[in-house]
């Protein structure tokens, strides 16, 4: 089986007024690795979705080995050799891995002969390059085994051409490295073209062969890897937008210890054990970056932290008292947070954005009176909010959950920051935003930093982490498992200790 | 009757009741296992076992045959099943909802057309005379085992083959684990649904049947004692398997036969207490077994 490739050729998308994709053209030679590159709305998405056939482009052709497809139906692709992974896995998560394979295949008897299905699928395996145990049942397997099952069932469906999104989003660097070097083994091999949308430059560097890059629907630019740098490919994303500037650290010496975590121990919402033994600290005027991959306890520890989640034993204290997250503990410490998901950690979706941005103070004067809440006063405090931290929403009285998930995310920030505050705690506060967003927010973390507050930021994203911490923690299996600073850090340690259970 | 043949009844009048009172669990909780493998809960199914028992007793009434009978209750069960799937398929419908809506309609549909069958006797179920042996009428009685329960034990291996050895079990266990992979495999997900819901019905009916058909035999509006309901525990205690739904099945037979056997050796005192018995295990069992192990992905409150 041999490679495809693949030609868009004026591609257009409209979805009523928006315009998606616009005159979208690129290609991907057969055999090679292709990053798809674009901020956020860029159009990313909807090209891939329109090449599987989960949409239709209004105008343009697609074409596989030269040749014009009609693609209208996820099925067309399949029968095309054309697959993809999705950021979000696709496998039934309470089969095995076995059943999920065969039951992807095409021209599945009515009864199942599972020595012969087991054994057709053991002489495939023979032949691939990655290996996953096929009995135990998905849910069980880490994220990398789930990635890398993923991509077996891709390739048992003899697919030729693999669109990946996001792949490595879940993975540490190391399985990332595995994953995306097995792929890239099988481009070398002519078995399989691969168009991968990423916005992990270091990957895309490693890895891909050319890129193509989009803006607002729009095609901007391609080239190789190699020619383009990354500056220039940075460039491309962010069109005449100027780079925002990194955030200014400036020199300070850490104060008092705010919060105090000593062998802490949450369970999860099975009551396992999620953090056991856990113990840190987080003094007045730092940034430290909690880095580990999702599942190892830092959602636990963070709704701990807030008092979403009982703690099950251990020391949790914020200047020197105990704290268990009330209200009054929370003003006490001057606390604000910004969890993963805020729009369902930190907001009341149907309430409008005005009542939302009130909710740390809406008892309290001047909102409330006797007892009674003014809503003029709370609508126009949610007004100045908005404007301050640049919320775009119709209205202080739309409601948040029809907010874009940055501006969830700036208005929960507005929220929280609207006063001055002694200890902030972040969890993955820019995920999924745009450069600019990310850089405003990532900024006034900062700002925060430097005029003294406590910081603890708590992030899958490396980068972000080595970018902004004084103090750099890796959490794996539920503790504490390694300590460093962002200038003695190195990659490939902090990923072994990440993987480390 | 001398004290020590007393005690030694109430155990042989548990097994008999394992057998007797199981059967309609064993066939509702297998109906409600097979709906919930594809992903929904249907609390209509006391609807459909109510149905499905003055359904039975009516066609036996008509025609003179139980068989006939209890193919009505299969019809009338999968119907109102198949009917819980459908209003589910729509968009934004909670199935915990309409499956009490289903199960008040099953309910007051059988008592009002069920007015006329209150009267006249039906023939019953044959049952095999395995007892026929000894010359004790206990252990007779206890041995005389109704021809549905050996039906309930094809229908458990059946299903556990179907689930595991079919495609279409597999598929449908797909759809109830993780509806997202199955519209990206391309599986008809409502109609693996529609059928599963189906059959699920008509497996209630059945117990239904075993209702009016054989134990107690008769067809009154205090017939059904909330198993249909019950059978939602039971699944969950069985962990969503068909062989587990058996021996859970047996396990609330038996304690529902606890307090009337009992009362017979004389044990006359809290016979109340000891008829609660299978509604104490209920709640026992959602107690201490809300471990959600095994559970389809898809079964949830809200949708």
């Amino acid at each position: 089986m041999a490679a495809l490739e693949l030609e868009v050729v004026d591609l257009g998308k409209r979805f009523g007024d928006f315009v998606a994709l616009q005159g979208v053209s690129t290609k991907v030679a057969a055999g090679s690795f292709h990053a798809l590159l674009g901020e956020n709305g860029a159009g990313k998405s909807t090209l891939v979705k329109c090449i599987v056939g989960y949409q239709m482009p209004d105008e343009g052709a697609i074409l596989v080995d030269r040749r014009e497809r009609e693609i209208r139906h996820p099925a067309d692709a399949d029968a095309l050799g054309l697959g993809m992974v999705y950021q979000h896995f696709t496998l039934a998560p309470g089969l095995s891995v076995l059943e999920n394979l065969v039951l992807a295949r095409p021209r599945l008897p009515a009864v199942l002969d599972w020595a012969a299905e087991r054994a057709r699928l053991e002489a495939f395996l023979d032949t691939a390059p990655l290996h996953v145990p096929l009995d135990a049942p998905v849910a069980t397997l880490a994220a990398g085994q789930k990635q890398k099952a993923e991509i077996l069932k891709q390739l048992y469906l003899d697919r030729r051409f693999l669109i990946l999104d996001e792949p490595t989003s879940v993975l540490t660097p190391q399985e990332a490295d595995e994953v995306l070097g097995l792929l890239h083994g099988l481009t070398r091999a002519g078995r399989l073209s691969v168009l991968m949308i990423s916005h992990k430059f270091r990957e895309v560097e490693a890895f891909c062969d050319e890129v193509t890059v989009l803006r607002r629907g729009r095609y901007v630019g391609r080239g190789g890897v190699a020619e383009l740098g990354r500056e220039r490919m940075a460039a491309l994303m962010m069109g005449s937008e100027a780079l925002p500037e990194p955030p200014a650290r400036a020199a300070r010496v850490p104060g008092v210890t705010r919060l105090r975590v000593a062998d802490l121990a949450v369970h999860d919402d099975k009551g396992v054990a999620a953090v056991a033994g856990m113990g840190f600290d987080v003094r007045a005027g730092e940034i430290v970056g909690l880095a580990g991959v999702s599942g190892n306890g830092q959602r636990e520890l963070v709704e701990a932290l807030l008092g979403q989640r009982a703690v099950a034993a251990g020391v949790l204290e914020v200047d020197g008292a105990a704290y268990r997250g009330s209200r009054a503990e929370i003003d006490r410490a001057g606390l604000a947070s910004l969890p993963e998901e805020p729009l369902k950690n930190a907001c009341v979706p149907q309430m409008s954005v005005a009542d939302n941005l009130a909710l740390r103070s809406f008892d309290r004067p001047p909102q409330t009176r006797l007892g009674w809440l003014r809503r003029g006063t709370i609508r126009a405090r949610g007004r100045e909010l908005i404007a301050a931290f640049q919320v775009r929403t119709p209205g202080p009285d739309a409601p948040i959950a029809a907010l874009s998930g940055g501006n969830v995310q700036r208005a929960v920030l507005a929220r929280e920051l609207a006063q001055p505050r002694a200890l902030l705690i972040v969890a993955n506060p820019v995920f999924g935003l745009d450069f600019a967003s990310a850089a405003a927010i990532h900024q006034r973390l900062m700002a925060a930093r430097n005029a003294g507050a406590a910081v603890l930021l708590v992030s899958e994203d490396l980068d972000e982490i080595l970018a902004l911490a004084d103090r750099v923690l890796v959490i794996s299996g539920g503790r504490i498992v390694h300590e460093t600073t962002p200038a003695a850090a190195d990659r490939h340690t902090l990923g072994r200790h990440m993987a480390a259970h | 009757m001398s004290a020590d043949v007393d005690l030694w009844a109430v155990p042989l009048a548990v097994f008999a009741g394992a057998i007797r009172a199981g059967s309609p669990f064993l066939f509702v909780s297998l109906g409600e296992c097979l709906t919930e493998r594809g992903g929904r809960i249907n609390l209509g199914l006391e609807g459909a076992l109510v149905m499905g028992a003055m359904s039975a007793y009516g066609g036996a009434v008509l025609s003179g045959s139980p068989w006939l009978g209890l193919l009505a209750a299969i019809v009338a069960g999968g119907l109102l099943g198949l009917l819980h799937g459908l209003i589910c398929s729509l968009p934004r419908v909670n199935d915990i909802a309409v499956g009490i809506g289903l199960m008040l309609l099953g309910i007051g549909l059988a008592f009002f057309l069920g007015k006329p069958f209150i009267q006249p006797r039906a023939p019953g179920l044959p049952a095999f005379e395995l007892g026929a042996w000894s010359s004790n009428p206990l252990v007779r009685e206890a041995l005389r085992i109704n021809v549905l329960f050996p039906l309930g034990l094809a229908a458990c291996a059946l299903m556990h083959l179907a689930l595991t050895r079919t495609r279409w079990g597999l598929a449908l266990r797909c759809v109830g684990d993780s509806q997202d992979t199955a519209r990206a495999l391309g599986l008809p997900i409502l109609r693996l649904r529609l059928s599963a819901t189906a059959l699920g019905g008509a497996l209630a009916g059945i117990g239904g049947a075993s209702l009016s058909l054989f134990y107690p035999g008769s067809w009154n509006e205090g017939l059904s004692s909330g198993q249909g309901l019950m059978a939602v525990a039971l699944v969950v205690f069985a962990r969503w398997q068909p062989w587990r739904c058996l021996y859970a099945a047996l396990l609330f037979g038996g304690a529902g036969a606890l307090g009337p056997a009992l009362q017979a050796a004389g044990v006359t005192g809290a016979y109340h207490l000891f008829n609660a018995a299978p509604y104490v295990l209920t709640l026992a069992l959602m107690a201490f077994a809300s471990e959600r192990t095994g559970a389809p992905g898809e079964l949830r409150l809200s949708r």
